[in-house]
């Protein structure tokens, strides 16, 4: 019981400093492993590798798979949420604060130049990922650093047609995102990418 | 007034339903989902329009914790207060939450099993598709004159060819978008100032 009060007391502080999306996560799992024996570093990357590999946030899964394994399903639901707690709260005060300064200069020319500088970064994030999906990548490393381990090799045209296939039926048809991503996975199962 | 309780319910659990679905439909972190928020939140339902998307994802990455899940609170908050919010946030981690039980309940090399592996294969395809998509979407919206192209154009070569953190990144622009206000609103004072001493 105690046991599992710390390891909610863990997640709520892994919440509250983990800045910048769910892989800020990682340094606080290492530590936690270190500090409690909860799970092994080679589990941390297990998580990973099943975090990366599911639906759902990569740092809540994560919360997920160390809750799940040091305490079944309970741990599982209270590390994910006490993972999501403190950035809920601060998000309903920032929304707050936010709806009062709407027109205040300072926020009106904030947000004017950090609307651009937030589609760059899901730019460089979508050049990344079809870096990694148009050349055959020899190795993975799944560690923090994980693009440096990554040595580009030969071109995958099987996956250039099929990004070029997904994106004409993106462009034709106005259906739930989910169908497209079930057709790409059908695709990756047959072509066998 | 039980009717105006019922439709409230409806309400959050609308919310609750749409993030389930966002949930399950989102590999790989913060900006497929974004891509997708886009697509199922903004183009079909039109619960929020671009810029308060881009909004929010900006004041994610420099808050404490996970990108989608916080758009996720946001969002839930515009459509059903905080109460919306709480629906909102739990219905983006459920599926996770479902998901990851099961294989670790299971878990001997799910992540290494053949066929999924060359599902989510395919899978990141349609994910580079969608935030591709979604970037040129965005950039009709958001590059309207040479500030914020510059803007744009230095923080994708950073943030695409350094290891500096989007959290830094962010930081920097708000200082920039602060000096450029204190700036203008001199400029315009300057200009008051000289207007009004004409007219003396």
């Amino acid at each position: 019981m105690l046991d599992l009060l710390i390891m909610c007391l863990q997640f709520i502080k892994t919440g509250l400093f983990a800045v910048g999306g769910g892989l800020a996560t990682i340094p606080f799992l290492y530590d936690l492993s270190d500090k409690y024996q909860w799970f092994t570093h080679n589990d941390i990357l297990n998580f990973i590798a099943v975090a990366e590999a599911t639906p759902g946030p990569v740092g809540v899964n994560m919360a997920t798979f160390a809750g799940y394994t040091t305490h079944g399903i309970g741990g599982a639901i209270l590390s994910t949420l006490s993972l999501v707690l403190p950035s809920f709260i601060i998000i309903l005060i920032v929304a707050a604060v936010l709806e009062k300064f709407r027109s205040n200069r300072f926020v009106v020319n904030g947000f004017h130049f950090l609307r651009p500088a937030s589609t760059a970064l899901i730019g460089a994030a979508g050049l990344r990922v079809l870096l990694t999906v148009f050349f055959d990548v020899e190795k993975v490393t799944f560690d923090m650093f994980g693009h440096l381990g990554q040595v580009f090799t030969h071109v995958n045209w099987m996956a250039i047609l099929v990004f070029c296939v997904m994106f004409f039926l993106m462009k034709t048809f106005k259906g739930h995102t989910l169908i497209y991503i079930l057709i790409a996975a059908g695709l990756g199962i047959l072509l066998k990418l | 007034m039980q009717k105006s309780w019922k439709e409230k319910l409806k309400l959050y659990l609308t919310i609750y339903w749409t993030m389930f679905k966002i949930g399950v439909t989102t590999f790989g972190g913060g900006y497929a989902m974004i891509a997708i928020f886009d697509k199922e939140l903004g183009e079909r339902k039109k619960w929020i329009d671009r810029e308060e998307l881009l909004d929010y994802l900006a004041i994610s990455q420099i808050t404490p914790g996970v990108i989608a899940v916080n758009v996720s609170t946001f969002v839930g908050r515009k459509k059903g207060g905080v109460i919306g919010a709480i629906f909102g946030t739990l219905g983006v981690v459920t599926p996770s939450l479902i998901i990851i039980t099961i294989i670790a309940a299971l878990f001997i090399n799910f992540a290494s099993n053949e066929y999924v592996m060359h599902a989510f294969a395919g899978i990141r395809i349609c994910a580079c598709v969608l935030i591709i998509n979604a970037t040129i979407r965005f950039i009709k919206q958001t590059v309207v004159d040479i500030l914020t192209l510059v803007t744009f154009l230095c923080v994708f070569l950073v943030a695409a060819f350094t290891r500096i953190s989007t959290v830094y990144i962010v930081l920097f622009i708000i200082l920039v978008s602060i000096v450029f206000t204190i700036i203008k609103g001199s400029k315009e004072k300057k200009k008051d100032g000289h207007d009004g001493g004409a007219q003396c």
